[in-house]
């Protein structure tokens, strides 16, 4: 299983929190899945009264749940657009959560979402050297990449494909790339998957992880669409390791010939 | 049996259920920490949809059936409630997002950009097809309120919450959450609009990946805007992002609203249980009736009813624990 900073895993399946139907349904979808990850936003999840609001006890309802899952919990900057903002939110989120962890998503547009490389570089060397552990939401990028790694991140997130839009992998060819540039390095295919076969492909290619959550969350039943996603994590990994056929241009038969009369 | 009872909150669930008993010939004494309707309850924010039919698309089964029973109920309580159905739309590089919404719900018909433009002139032009949700419906929620609440008697609460004495309906909503420790706010913000030149006569929801919106019109060119759903439970002024969001979608669905006024802008948050079901649970002398989530006005009416047929008569129904 895939490890993070020296902290091992349990499944190559990581799920984000938001758009569930209910609570009810994140939680069987985290406990059909095994995911071993889960993302949190600070911006839109956590923020809340805390124990001394307007309703006396109970703290913030969502973030207990979250932490009844029992997976490691890695919040992000979801929605940030600058350097700035993201280590602000960074900060924020190392109190409200309790971990170091941080996927840290600096986007550059408003509406594909890009990540914003010379802000989440930027950001990526100051949280890094502020004892974060980054997990940045990047391109394919090699040359930004190895700038990430110079900076202190030891994990990469890249994109299948722009968040929220669930094509899958679009740029086979730089993703099979930014895989043979760095093969050391453990790295997550991040947002942009939208069904079990894109996961499987992202495995194939040689990925630790993969990292969603509109493609199940927003599915008719969430907690069969987790499972399927798990189920094609795994194969798609088993697929890997067993060392994979070229494909060939001439056509070879497969069935056994025995004993065939010669007439 | 009738008898008396003690309805603690005078949101729209406990006056729906106090309304509920008094109709069945019970008495019903309600307290609540203020005497008017007003925004210290989320009922107040709401937006006063009966569209049980589109709330299928993420609710379970049980609201969409629960909340079929709602317009009759409001209509039967002497409550203005106006019966032309709903719309979706979305625009049009999201159209796929109207097919998957068509594929998980009932009870709608499709309009071409014509059927649209004949439905809701106002929409005329603007979206190449809708669904119509034809038995749908809606109400004016303050409307509905006061009308309730000026047949009641509604005192204000004890201090420290009193101890009550006999038997006692627990509808606190999210205040409620000292006795039911799995109940979590799940905070909303709205937007009221007054634009008299635009007119609606149903409710309009635009589907949009990010931004999802619906549009009530409240009559007199009052318009409400709703709502974002975070899982928080701070009671907080709306954020300058949610406003921006909410407002920016009303823009999509129709450039006019552009010179409307912002009469008001509003959040509170919903109390729901993990799985945003509504439930009537029993302790001792205590029944409560809490959970109704973003579905207040949608499910109070058979709420009110189970939680009637539960005290007078010992009947059980699925949303009793």
């Amino acid at each position: 299983m895939p490890v993070f900073y020296g902290t091992e895993v349990a499944s190559r399946l990581m799920l984000g929190t938001a758009q569930y139907p209910s609570p009810a349904v994140l939680e069987s979808a985290f406990r059909r899945s095994g995911a071993g990850v889960a993302t949190v936003s600070l911006r839109r999840e956590s923020a809340g009264d805390g124990g001394g609001g307007d309703n006396g006890d109970g703290g913030n309802a969502f973030w207990t749940l979250i932490r009844s899952l029992g997976v490691h919990v890695l919040p992000n900057t979801a929605g940030c657009h600058s350097a700035r903002e993201a280590i602000t939110t960074a900060r924020m989120a190392r109190e409200v959560f309790e971990t170091d962890w941080i996927k840290l998503e600096v986007i550059g547009h408003a509406d594909t979402l890009q990540p914003d490389p010379f802000g989440l570089l930027e950001a990526a060397k100051h949280l890094a050297g502020d004892g974060f552990r980054v997990f940045p939401y990047t391109t394919e990028d090699g040359v930004l990449a190895g700038r990430l790694l110079d900076a202190g991140c030891e994990v990469l997130m890249p994109w299948g494909a722009p968040i929220g839009t669930g094509r899958g992998l679009n740029n086979l060819y730089g993703l099979r790339t930014l895989r043979a540039q760095f093969p050391d390095v453990p790295m997550v295919i991040d947002a942009g998957l939208g069904l079990p076969s894109h996961a499987a492909q992202a495995m194939e290619l040689g990925f630790d992880a993969v990292l969603l959550n509109t493609a199940v969350a927003r599915a008719g039943d969430p907690a069969a669409m987790a499972e399927g996603f798990a189920r094609a994590t795994e194969a798609g990994r088993l697929g890997l390791d067993a060392d994979p056929m070229p494909p060939r241009d001439m056509a070879a038969p497969s069935t056994p010939v025995l004993g065939l009369p010669v007439l | 049996m009738t008898g008396r009872f003690t309805i603690l909150g005078a949101g729209v669930v406990g006056l729906a259920v106090a309304t509920e008993l008094a109709a069945r010939g019970a008495t019903a004494d309600v307290f609540d920490p203020k005497t008017e309707p007003g925004g210290h309850q989320c009922s107040w924010w709401a937006g006063g949809m009966l569209a049980p039919f589109c709330e299928g698309e993420t609710a379970e089964p049980v609201v969409v059936r629960l909340g079929r029973e709602a317009a009759d109920w409001w209509q039967a309580a002497g409550v203005p409630v106006i019966r032309r159905g709903s719309l979706v739309v979305t625009p049009d590089r999201d159209a796929r997002e109207l097919d998957r919404f068509a594929r998980r719900t009932t009870g709608h018909r499709w309009l071409d950009a014509e059927a649209l433009a004949e439905t809701e002139p106002a929409l005329a032009g603007r979206f190449s097809r809708a669904l119509h949700f034809p038995d749908e419906a809606h109400l004016t929620p303050r409307e509905a309120l006061r009308a309730l609440h000026g047949r009641l008697s509604v005192r204000r609460a004890p201090p420290n919450g009193g101890r009550m004495t006999g038997p006692t309906l627990d509808c606190r909503g999210l205040a409620a959450r000292d006795a039911l420790p799995d109940l979590r706010g799940v905070r909303g913000e709205m937007a009221v609009l007054r634009c008299p030149a635009f007119t609606l006569t149903r409710p309009v929801r635009l589907l949009h990946p990010r931004c999802p919106l619906y549009v009530v019109p409240h009559g007199g060119g009052v318009f409400m805007l709703g709502a974002t759903q975070i899982e928080s439970d701070h009671r907080g002024p709306a954020t300058l992002r949610s406003v921006m969001e909410l407002l920016g979608a009303a823009y999509a669905l129709d450039p006019a609203l552009a010179e409307a006024e912002v009469q008001e802008l509003g959040a509170d948050a919903r109390p729901a249980f993990p799985d945003n079901l509504p439930r009537i649970r029993q302790r001792g002398q205590t029944t409560y009736v809490n959970g109704l989530f973003r579905h207040g006005f949608l499910l109070a009416p058979a709420l009110a009813r189970r939680a009637a047929d539960l005290v007078l008569d010992g009947r059980k129904s699925e949303v009793v624990e």
